[in-house]
């Protein structure tokens, strides 16, 4: 391979990131926003993401491509908070029970998920896809009828008036941002979320240390060849049900972080929203549908958010009117998880026809 | 008295329900030795393999008979893990690697070392973690046993082929209580300096103590390495013997044999006229991935019965596929002095060349949908045949009548037994899967047709009709077939001439009536090799 | 015993627990003082609305190219066609036909480039177009603000520009083709002839184009991509032009909607459009990777009779509004459903 042709696959490899950088780059003098305030918003949207985007990782490493179902678990997260305010249970220890209480639950969303999933090999992602928006409607069912009337709801304020059923905004008032401001520090005027950082730092260690162990290795197997991972004697059903559970319950607890520092949580549309950003920031950050790393996920929000605060107000100042701007994001996040799967989708073909070719090329030498 | 053998096979018998594969074989093997097994494909080498390792396929079509010993203990595998834990270890023909994994890794998939943390107290041991160090010492370990040149820490997808052949021979060393390696044609995809190394270090593995059990074509290979030889034919053993009492053409005479004297080619009542050329082929290549054609020159002429024979994997099914324009192919090919596009599947169907796939559930049928569309459809999309206009000759349907009374001529003049025209074709069986096939392929009226391994898997009398058939269609329509077949007692029974492929190549082509024995040399690649050295 | 047995087996749980819930409704309908043929009617308007829309999948079904998850594309080409015939000011039946006409070679332009780009990802077409779907919607709702229409009856009245989210078509043709014969029974029954004429004049269209050379070439390529190929069909024209038909389909389609419901709705309208067309065609008995016209038909009477009937039933009766979860546990579920029987077939 030539040295151009390894530019060239540099390029083509890192196209979104580097597409993002350019938009970016052009983008925030546009939009007259200061470095202060900018760096303020980042750090509030990495230590709100990091979590849910790196509940992505480990199905990934699965071979499960995008776990479209993360949307379980931020159903399960916020089960949890509903009953924890419903409870009165503020600050911290609120969230600490929110995520003792929902963690069953993510676990049993995750393991149906598993099985559905091990019924669809092949398909994983449009399936995932689909339950989403199907546990979505289940989620709707028990939460908009069953609470409140078959689950017991003290609070009041919480029901809608006709006296079950949650209402569409559930105020998180004693829960708002108790992680973010447990450990104060302001450095220049910004604020930093050292608490929420330390956590998803533990995390990012976790992920490190995952991979290591003998799971993590039969994950990776699992990943690259089912065929011959089963005849190599790992279990391969089973360890693609672990995967998506770990990462249900890691996305359960990622959507209690999101919520906790957001403050206000759209009982109906929080976590559906939870999946399409986390997938798409983690595509941005120059991952593809079969490989991911945790570099992947920080420069992936960074380079999203970064695109997503600056693109009204550049909308505005280029086009006059804001809203293009919100529309540029609406299509840059749907936009980006297609072109991913595109491209990833397309190199896949070439790469199988460019090993083809180079097979023929030796053998065009021997004849 | 002598020692126990290691392993002891007696009288071994295997039957897919009505269908004897494999008859009463008997050998054994001692320690450190190399047994050579070898038999044409069909012979029932797999199936003995399968045996011995355990495969699910054996019990679940009702088990084998016989009995077989491992350190004189009888035992019965139902599952590879008992043959492992028997220490029999198996090297496949296909991969068994993952790609993204180093050798290392691979080398002690699912056997790795481990460290204990404290999350297993939890969670079970698999939350433990890899001790690499130990795990690459247990690698380079098995790798100097083979004394080959191989990094540890190569991923497998940047491996040449031959070194993917040496990680899987190292995993099964790498396993301690492996005392048994059988090897199924480990040498195919080598260069032969990688083959010589191969035999160097089976050599070494059988002078540490490990019994090998050997498969190959390749005669010559058997003969240098092999301390005993079993030759296997139709489910029998028909030749068991030291190596320095046999020669490749005591071999080859035994593997092929003469299965069945009845049906000798018959040419005495032959009144055909064989014409000029009709089909030239010259310098064909085909990327047909596990049928390679590297460089095929042909000439078949008007109105014979041409055969193409030899070992799987030596390019036989490529030819056809390739002038199909199925596969990838470079070359010229000629079809009655004009040039042929390749690669292009519509060519040479509107120049009058049909095919009968070896593919027949994956390719050559329509298996969720009827007899009738399955037989007309290729006539239909190339001749417009049973379309019938709509509306003044604004549109042309199908003319569903027409197709019915096709299908229906065809499910007579073949035999096919079934319902009606209307059957779904996933619902007959193998024979007359065939017969459909055949009947979709004559349909278009080819000049010349390509039928590739028309009786695999398929009953005697079906077997019978099929090749009646197509000897009927050569003589009383004078049309030129091409068959390609692994059996070569079928191919010498209808064919005029039959080409041998070996490695890509063609061998030699040699009138039917020639002995088998001769057959047999060009298949084994012997012929080849002396050439070579020549 | 065998019979009922075998019956299942084919319909599948699903289908007959849905028929079964539908005949449900529509006997208990009298009992909560829901007229039946109030209902009955819009059950049959809604299948007219619809109905175009699921035939929409089945092209690229029998092709093999799965369920179109990126109908909004077409439905963006209808659309554009719609709101040009507006912008124009054809009144009546001119003015569907002039949307149409507009909107059918946009629709096909579409479908071409979107039929090219499935070719390039065999295997992975469903995600894709739904993706593909959802960003064509959301880059059409910045063309919707930039493109120069001008017509008072469409732009904001404070800016001048960009056009509203929902334009009534009432004094343009609204009706325009299911008013034709249309006849009232009673005082709650109305059929809307001409929006059936048309439907029923697609499917012809469509079951006469199935039997035709490239209609069966068509089917084989879904059915054996491998046998089409060895019979000289090329596969990947086949493929192309089944998307470019579902294409055309949805725009057509979506006018039909519009011409009933009276609105064209833009930005984020069509963007959930392809999930009921989708459901209603596995619901009427499709699977993946096989469908019929007479899985269009039963399945958007299943479908659209549910959507109908559980607002007016189930509300009566429990004084709640679940049609809408209902309505999304149904059409995931069914989808749901077939996604994870088709590998078990295979």
């Amino acid at each position: 391979m030539n040295k151009s042709d390894g530019i060239s696959q540099f390029f083509i490899r890192n196209a979104v990131p580097l597409v993002f950088l350019v938009v970016s780059a052009v983008a925030i003098p546009i939009s007259q926003f200061s470095p202060s305030y900018l760096i303020q918003e980042l750090l509030i949207r990495l230590s709100r993401n990091a979590f849910l985007v790196l509940s992505l990782l480990i199905p990934i490493m699965a071979g499960m491509g995008l776990n479209f179902g993360m949307v379980l678990g931020a159903m399960a997260g916020q089960i949890g908070l509903i009953f924890v305010c419903d409870w009165n249970i503020v600050g911290v220890q609120g969230l600490l029970l929110a995520a003792i209480i929902s963690t069953p639950l993510a676990i049993l969303f995750g393991f149906l998920c598993g099985i559905v999933l091990n019924k669809a090999q092949g398909r994983e992602m449009v399936t995932s896809y689909i339950l989403g928006f199907f546990m979505n409607g289940v989620y709707q069912l028990v939460v908009l009828y069953g609470f409140g009337s078959l689950v017991p709801i003290v609070s009041a304020k919480l029901l809608l008036s006709r006296g079950y059923g949650i209402r569409n905004v559930t105020n998180l008032d004693g829960m708002r941002r108790s992680l973010d401001e447990l450990i104060p520090l302001n450095i220049a005027g910004i604020e930093i979320p050292v608490a929420t950082f330390l956590l998803i730092g533990i995390f990012c260690l976790f992920v490190l240390w995952f991979r290591k162990t003998k799971l993590g290795q039969d994950m990776r197997a699992t990943g690259q060849d089912m065929v011959v991972a089963r005849s190599a004697g790992i279990r391969v059903m089973r360890t693609r049900i672990i995967s998506i559970v770990i990462s249900t319950v890691l996305a359960c607890y990622g959507q209690i972080v999101f919520l906790q520092n957001v403050g206000t949580m759209n009982t109906y549309n929080s976590h559906e929203q939870a999946g399409v950003f986390a997938i798409a920031a983690l595509l941005v950050g120059g991952a593809t549908v079969s490989r991911a790393s945790i570099l992947n996920v920080f420069t992936g929000i960074i380079l999203f958010h970064l695109v997503f605060i600056v693109s009204p107000m550049a909308g505005k100042y280029l086009l006059g009117d804001a809203q293009i701007g919100e529309y540029f994001r609406v299509f840059i996040s749907y936009g980006i998880i297609a072109l991913a799967l595109v491209l990833h989708a397309w190199r896949r073909m070439n790469d199988k026809e460019r090993a083809r070719a180079q097979f023929r090329g030796a053998e065009g030498g021997a004849a | 008295m002598e020692t126990t053998p290691l392993l002891r096979v007696e009288g071994v018998g295997k039957a897919y329900y009505s269908n004897v594969v494999l008859k009463n074989i008997t050998f054994s093997l001692e320690e450190g030795r190399i047994l050579g097994v070898v038999g044409e494909n069909g012979a029932g080498k797999s199936t003995l393999m399968n045996i011995l390792f355990g495969m699910s396929v054996i019990e679940k079509t009702g088990g084998y008979t016989g009995s077989i010993f491992v350190n004189g203990e009888e035992v019965h595998f139902r599952r590879p893990k008992d043959a492992l834990n028997a220490g029999i270890g198996m090297v496949h023909q296909e991969f068994s690697l993952i790609p993204g994994f180093t050798v290392t890794e691979n080398i002690l998939l699912n056997r790795e070392s481990l460290n204990y943390t404290v999350a297993e107290e939890v969670f079970g041991s698999c939350l433990r973690t890899l001790n690499r160090p130990a795990m690459t010492t247990r690698a380079e370990s098995a790798i100097k046993k083979l004394n080959v040149d191989l990094d540890g820490e190569t991923l497998i997808a940047e491996l040449p082929v031959g070194h993917k052949q040496f990680t899987e021979i190292a995993r099964e060393i790498a396993n301690s209580s492996t005392k048994i390696l059988v090897l199924d044609e480990p040498t195919a995809v080598l260069t032969e300096s990688e083959a010589d190394i191969l035999l160097a270090s089976m050599r070494r593995l059988a002078d540490a103590g490990i019994a090998i059990i050997f498969i190959s074509h390749r005669l010559n290979e058997v003969l240098t390495i092999c301390d005993d030889i079993v030759v296997l034919r139709d489910g029998e053993v028909v030749l068991n013997t030291p190596t320095a009492q046999t020669s490749v053409r005591g071999m080859a005479a035994a593997m092929v044999g003469r299965k069945v004297e009845s049906i000798a080619p018959e040419n005495n009542e032959d009144t055909r006229l064989i014409g000029e050329t009709l089909l030239e082929v010259d310098h064909l290549w085909v990327d047909m991935p596990g049928e390679t054609v590297r460089n095929v020159n042909l000439a078949i002429r008007q109105g014979e019965i041409f055969g193409i024979g030899g070992l799987a994997g030596q390019g036989k099914l490529g030819i056809a596929n390739g002038i199909m324009g199925l596969a990838p192919a470079g070359g010229t090919v000629r079809f009655d002095g004009k040039p042929l596009a390749l690669n292009q599947p519509s060519a040479p169907l509107a120049a009058g060349i049909s095919a009968v796939s070896e593919d027949r559930r994956g390719v050559g049928l329509l298996l969720e949908e009827s007899i009738a569309w399955n037989i007309i459809f290729s006539a239909m999309q190339n001749q417009g045949k049973f379309l019938k206009p709509l509306a003044g000759g604004l549109v042309r349907v199908r003319d569903e009548a027409a197709i019915c009374a096709c299908a229906q001529r065809y499910i007579a003049d073949l035999e096919i037994k079934c319902v009606n025209e209307l059957q779904i074709v996933q619902e007959l069986s193998g024979g007359n899967q065939q017969k459909v096939c055949l009947a979709k392929a004559f349909e278009t009226n080819p000049r010349l047709l390509f039928v590739a391994e028309p009786t695999r898997g398929i009953d005697v009398g079906a077997k019978k009709v099929v090749l009646d058939t197509l000897q009927r269609y050569n003589r009383e329509f004078g049309m030129t077939i091409v068959m390609v077949s692994s059996e070569l007692e079928e191919l010498r029974s209808i064919c005029d001439r039959i080409a041998i492929t070996d490695r890509g190549r063609i061998a030699g082509i040699l009138p039917a009536s020639e002995p088998s024995e001769n057959f047999g040399i060009l298949m084994m690649g012997t012929a080849h090799e002396g050439a070579q050295t020549a | 015993m065998n019979a009922i047995k075998n019956f299942i087996e084919e319909a599948g749980w699903p289908r007959i627990l849905i028929a079964a819930f539908l005949v449900l409704l529509f006997v208990a309908a009298p009992f909560v003082n829901v007229r039946l043929d109030a209902s009955l009617s819009d059950t049959l308007v809604r299948f007219g609305m619809n109905g175009v829309m699921v035939l929409a999948m089945v092209p690229m079904i029998q092709s093999g190219c799965g369920l179109n998850f990126g109908l909004p594309l077409g439905i963006i080409a209808g659309l554009l066609g719609a709101v040009t015939s507006v912008e124009l000011g054809v009144q009546g039946f001119a003015g569907v036909c002039t949307a149409m006409g507009i909107a059918l070679p946009i629709a096909i332009i579409f479908g071409w480039g979107y039929g090219l780009l499935l070719n390039k990802v065999k295997g992975d077409e469903m995600m894709i177009a739904t993706y593909v779907g959802f960003s064509s919607v959301a880059i059409m709702c910045i063309m919707w603000l930039v493109l120069p229409y001008s017509s008072p009856n469409m732009v904001w009245g404070y800016a001048g520009q960009g056009l509203r989210t929902t334009i009534s078509v009432e004094e343009f043709w609204q009706n325009a083709i299911g008013g034709i014969g249309s006849f009232n029974i009673g005082e709650f029954f109305y059929f809307p002839t001409g929006m059936f004429v048309f439907f029923f004049l697609c499917c012809g269209l469509m079951a006469l184009f199935m039997r035709t050379r490239t209609g069966t070439a068509m089917t084989t390529v879904g059915s054996n991509p491998e046998y089409a190929r060895a019979s000289g069909v090329n596969i990947d024209h086949m493929r192309t032009l089944s998307v470019i038909i579902s294409t055309v389909l949805g725009a057509l389609g979506i006018i039909i909607y519009q011409q009933s419901f009276g609105f064209i709705q833009l930005y984020m309208g069509p963007f959930y459009m392809a999930f009921p067309a989708v459901a209603a065609i596995l619901i009427g008995g499709a699977s993946v990777k096989k469908a019929s016209i007479v899985n269009v038909i039963v399945g958007t009477i299943l479908f659209q009779g549910i959507l109908t009937m559980t607002p007016s039933v189930i509300n009566s009766m429990i004084q709640t509004d679940m049609s809408e979860v209902i309505r999304i546990i149904v059409s995931n579920g069914m989808i749901l459903y077939a996604l994870t029987r088709v590998t078990k077939v295979k």
